[in-house]
């Protein structure tokens, strides 16, 4: 390896990773630090921004600048860093309580006004660091330990949150899925604006196999579909399934049966402004629709940061006030002699 | 114009502008004060409004008024009570009767005395002046509606617009009261309304109608003569405290070479700074209208971990919200600058008034041992002063910093000396540098036991800050016991060092006295002018009026135990009397309080003062 060239290794630390075994916030702390690495990113302009849960223990594992805050607002932070510098490439390590519960106004509006973040959502649907209360994404009737009886409230889908407070980039992933996490990751990366990754991870200890009926290897192939731009919505372990539009509505068929064939199937279009199918997409659940991995959606937009810094450009070049002593001295003084 | 029939030499005059809010009286009140300015009075004005946009018409919640208080000497507040008050309707009166000096005089549209506004304003019988006890006031009953009507008859306006210049006819009267020149008006009124040349000239018309009735009615009214005061000479401007504050910073990022930042979410009566900087584009201002109290300073504190100089404006319950984050700041050992200017409480309580009752919620409104800087602004123009001292600390110490400043003197005005930024102190940022060894994020600089400041972007400085409890010798995460004492005692001596490097607290009046006024932040005009008039009356007294509040000035026990008597003056319930007790126990103190969502009055200092120093 040249000494130019960046290693995974390159950003982790000297720190000792305190997550329990088998938790897996390890594999996205592999695949984050992968895919900077990948994308030949400098320590010094990372910075990794986190809220509180077991997920926002994230910066103290990085060798970049990071910054480990308070339950919910790191959106905020997040925000107020990439305008005061935005050269920075900011993460923001957020999980479904940070994000969704105590912190869901700020995601929204971080979303909203489209700040160049990328937006880690670790989605264990637990609160984990507090010991297995349930959270905003448990399924209802989850039995835990603050709700023995089952929740008798519904779960955000936080594909649908994101798209619906009119984010530009979302996507899912699997904790032990590395390599498709890593793409899901760069591509997230390289988007401008706000993007938000939802991972799918397992809290081993208090919400063990939560996601396990669908990402089980020996179901995975049917039960979820790998989405990418361009590409036919194919799935199943024989690549048979497809997605159509029938009506208004996704229904799941079988190439070679009724008469479809390859043709009749959709074709997977992330960049799309209008976010209709990429919502319909987003919202697939097991059993009645495989559930929708990689980049559902992909959009242009224009970027807040940047926009505050042309904005200020574009008045800074018109204005006759340079500086503190041209403002104190405009508009109406006297002279007292 | 012939000779003045009753001309009234003053020293000072307090003139109210009152009508209902649709009535134009703040741009009246404004008009006439930068004519009385620009003149060479010294001026304070303050401005009371309604919390209400536009409350329902003609009755007392819908008044809104405009004091001023000019003189030929200095002057430190708008003032108590009015010489002249100009009442557009019946409920103006009423608002303001309790606010008139004894045989002061008192201008109403007669018009608008009619029954259906003299009972809306809750008048019980069609003579409000009997009512009010009035008798012996100056009372001017002029028909400014109609003579509004009969002065532009002929222009071809419809008689909504006509009825709107009617404040300039007041306006026009008034400054022939006081011989005020009207060009700085004229010229107002040729900028503000050059889209119709129509309007233009129907209120320049409407003003010098109203000067010259004036001088038709001058057997009956008085006009006053008030000389130019002994300012020091230079260019001055009018400034309000909300605007001071927003100026100071922008002097703090100046001089300290960095980009400025605010966080903030529009909340009475701080509004004004976010919206004045929010202007400030032009001087590369980074403003960020947040979500919520919290996202405002959240984003604060990113930017000042991105190495800008971060601010946050809010009022009383944004500060109860903002605590949490405030916290984190104290811990991560960033600079941040909070103003909160200060309004009725609790709960939503008085949005529109002023009270000083966040003192305590300031000092320790947070979880934990959660030291930081707490500076409070005494005046409209020294709100700027403060603003960047309290950016000055905030960076030079890397702390928060809280800022008090009160709706009173953030809505209040006064002339404001252009100031040379030459003059004022440098701000050295305590940036890291490349030379520096065994280099971690705790490390301190050694005299103020600051840490280092280290933005992203610096390659070789990479490193995690967060809310966790961090190693004195690493800045790795520590659970320790006595490390966390450690940290505990080293946050609270930083802040406690900030009095090295702060003024000494200065006595004024009679160092010598048995009786020590004590004062904090937007008092300052009320508690100096009772103290200046009763010295002048020959007592002694003294006033220590405080600015910086944590940490305290270093001389601060050795003035107050020098007094037979201290007496703690606010306007809450006693909390810095009660801070103070805590600091220096073996003291006695003694407390005037008020809570009303107003001022002080210099009257009642002055009565209470006498009572204390007779005893």
């Amino acid at each position: 390896m040249s000494e130019n060239t960046i290693s995974h290794l390159d950003f982790k630390n000297d720190q000792s990773v305190k997550w329990c075994p088998g938790c897996g916030d390890h594999a996205i702390l592999n695949s984050v630090q992968k895919a900077m690495a990948e994308l030949g990113c400098k320590k010094e302009e990372v910075a990794v921004v986190s809220g509180i849960g077991c997920s926002s223990r994230f910066p103290y594992y990085m060798s970049t600048y990071g910054f480990h805050t308070i339950h919910g607002r790191g959106p905020a932070i997040a925000s107020g860093l990439k305008v005061a510098n935005p050269k920075l490439k900011v993460w923001q390590i957020t999980g479904d309580g940070d994000a969704l519960a105590i912190g869901g106004n700020h995601f929204i509006h971080t979303i909203r006004r489209n700040i160049d973040l990328n937006i880690i959502l670790f989605n264990n649907r637990i609160y984990g660091l507090t010991k297995g209360q349930y959270s905003p994404t448990s399924q209802r009737g989850f039995v835990s330990k603050s709700s023995p009886f089952g929740t008798v409230e519904y779960p955000f889908r936080p594909g649908e949150l994101v798209l619906g407070a009119r984010g530009y980039f979302f996507a899912r992933c699997i904790d032990k899925d590395l390599k498709h996490q890593v793409e899901v990751m760069k591509a997230a990366a390289k988007h401008e604006g706000a993007s938000v990754i939802e991972v799918l991870q397992n809290c081993v200890i208090f919400n063990d196999q939560i996601h396990s009926e669908i990402t089980d290897k020996e179901h995975k192939a049917d039960r979820t579909i790998y989405l990418e731009h361009g590409q036919p919505m194919i799935f199943g372990k024989n690549r048979d399934k497809g997605l159509i539009l029938e009506g208004l509505n996704l229904k799941v068929v079988t190439i070679g049966e009724n008469g479809i064939t390859e043709d009749d199937i959709l074709v997977h279009d992330a960049h799309c402004e209008d976010m209709t199918l990429q919502m319909k997409l987003t919202d697939m659940e097991y059993p009645n629709f495989p559930v929708a991995l990689g980049v559902i959606r992909d959009a242009e937009a224009l970027v807040y940061d940047q926009c505050v810094q042309l904005q200020i450009e574009g008045i800074q070049e018109q204005s006759d006030i340079k500086s503190f002593d041209d403002l104190v001295r405009s508009g109406d003084t006297w002279e007292v002699e | 114009m012939g000779k003045r029939s009753k001309v009234i030499e003053k020293d000072e005059v307090v003139v109210r502008f009152s009508g209902d809010s649709g009535d134009g009286m703040q741009l009246t009140g404004n008009l006439f004060s930068y004519t009385s300015a620009i003149f060479g009075n010294d001026i304070s004005t303050f401005p009371d409004y309604p919390s209400e946009i536009r409350a329902p018409q003609g009755t007392i919640s819908g008044v809104s008024g405009f004091q001023v208080h000019f003189g030929h000497n200095d002057v430190y507040t708008p003032g108590d009570y009015c010489d002249v008050l100009v009442a557009m309707n019946p409920a103006a009166l009423k608002a303001n009767a309790k606010w008139m000096k004894p045989g002061g005089v008192i201008i109403i549209d007669e018009d608008c005395f009619d029954k259906k506004h003299l009972e809306k304003a809750g008048y019980q019988t069609d003579d409000p002046i009997k009512e009010e006890k009035l008798g012996d006031y100056n009372v001017i009953k002029a028909p400014i509606s109609t003579l509004t009507k009969e002065s532009l008859k002929d222009m071809g306006l419809d008689t909504k617009s006509i009825l709107r210049s009617k404040n300039m006819y007041a306006l026009g009267l008034v400054y022939w009261m006081f011989d005020r020149p009207l060009d700085h008006t004229q010229e107002y009124i040729k900028k503000k309304f050059a889209k119709s040349e129509l309007i233009v000239q129907a209120n320049l018309k409407v003003l010098d109608d109203g000067y010259n009735y004036g001088s038709i009615l001058q057997v009956v009214t008085p006009s006053f003569h008030i000389s130019p005061a002994d300012v020091k000479k230079g260019t001055y401007r009018n400034l309000s405290g909300n605007t001071a504050v927003a100026w100071g910073f922008l002097a703090a990022a100046e001089k300290s070479g960095l980009e400025l930042f605010l966080g903030s979410y529009p909340i009475t009566p701080a509004t004004e700074i976010l919206q004045e900087l929010s202007r400030r584009k032009d001087l590369g201002v980074k403003v960020f209208q947040a979500e919520d109290e919290i996202a405002g300073i959240c984003t604060a504190i990113g930017a000042s971990f991105g190495g800008d100089l971060a601010i946050t404006t809010t009022s009383g319950p944004g500060l109860a919200l903002k605590g949490e984050a405030i916290g984190l700041a104290v811990m991560a050992e960033l600079p941040l600058v909070v103003v909160n200017v200060q309004r009725g409480g609790p709960s939503t309580g008085l949005p529109t008034k002023t009270e000083q009752s966040d003192l305590m919620q300031a000092l320790f409104g947070r979880n934990g041992e959660s030291p930081c800087v707490v500076m409070a602004a005494g005046s409209p123009v020294n709100c700027f002063d403060y603003a960047f001292y309290a950016a000055k600390v905030a960076i030079e110490h890397m702390t928060p910093v809280i800022l008090l400043t009160d709706g009173f003197i953030a809505n209040g005005t006064q002339p404001w000396r252009i100031p040379d930024l030459n003059d004022w102190p440098e701000i050295k940022v305590p940036r890291v540098t490349k030379d520096m060894k065994d280099w971690h994020p705790y490390m301190r600089d050694l005299d103020k036991l600051s840490r280092y400041w280290a933005a992203p972007g610096i390659p070789g400085f990479e490193h995690p800050l967060g809310g966790l409890e961090k190693d004195y010798d690493s800045g790795d995460v520590s659970h320790n016991p006595e490390n966390h004492q450690k940290m505990v005692n080293v946050r609270q001596e930083k802040v406690d060092r900030v009095a090295n490097y702060i003024p000494e607290l200065e006595i004024l009046g009679d160092a010598d006295s048995d009786v020590l006024v004590v004062g904090w932040g937007g008092t300052y005009g009320h508690l100096f002018t009772a103290l200046d008039e009763l010295r002048q009356e020959g007592h002694k007294l003294a006033l220590a009026h405080f600015n910086y509040i944590s940490p305290l000035p270093k001389n601060t026990y050795d003035i107050l135990k020098s007094y037979k008597k201290i007496v703690v003056c606010e306007l809450n319930m006693g909390q810095f009397a009660n801070y103070l007790r805590m600091k220096f126990q073996d003291l006695r103190y003694l407390q005037f309080n008020k809570v009303q969502g107003l001022p002080f009055t210099v009257l009642e200092l002055k009565e209470y003062f006498k009572s204390l120093m007779e005893e």
